[in-house]
């Protein structure tokens, strides 16, 4: 398999991919993004959080503290899944 | 193209589309979760507690009943022939 940023292209010119090859692919790269925007928020928030007047390197606390917060916002993360998830269903059961 | 040729794409675009339906709730949740964190994470500590929990998930409700709220005002305001 190749990387994440691998196209159908190769698979068009030999003739055909199959549908399962091609969902595999695009599962990968949604993975990827939904994984990147993680990454980016969590850093914004515990950036905001942890580190107070930016000095010459982060020390103890603040590696603590980075940790500490990326743990709490992916309990976060899951925490509004869960409740949008419910939501939705909810919503869809009025229908 | 042959008929089975069509029938995999019609299968290929169903797939897609549940995936960009998957990825539709995780966008959403990425949105919620930035929001939410704001409103009611104060100090980053060893646990969620569950004073932060409710507070994450009355967020997310509210947020929706909002969005809802101002889509329902703005559909009247539009009819009413308001700018």
């Amino acid at each position: 398999q190749e990387g994440f940023g691998s196209d159908f292209s190769s698979g068009a010119s030999s003739g055909k991919m199959d549908t399962g090859t091609i969902m595999e692919q695009v599962k990968v790269q949604i993975a990827v993004a939904n994984a990147q925007e993680l990454l980016q928020r969590m850093t914004d928030k515990c950036f905001k959080k942890c580190i107070g007047k930016p000095g010459s390197t982060l020390d103890n606390s603040e590696q603590k503290c980075i940790a500490m917060c990326m743990d709490r916002y992916m309990d976060a993360w899951n925490t509004v899944s869960r409740a949008y998830n419910s939501r939705l269903q909810r919503e869809r059961a009025r229908i | 193209f042959s008929l089975s040729e069509n029938a995999e794409s019609a299968e290929l675009q169903r797939l897609i589309a549940v995936e960009q339906q998957k990825a539709q709730f995780q966008a959403q949740v990425h949105n919620f979760t930035d929001v939410c964190w704001d409103k009611c994470v104060d100090k980053p500590s060893s646990k969620l507690d569950s004073r932060t929990e409710i507070c994450l998930v009355s967020c997310v409700e509210r947020f929706i009943d909002t969005t809802l709220t101002i889509t329902n005002r703005f559909t009247q305001m539009v009819q009413k022939g308001a700018h």
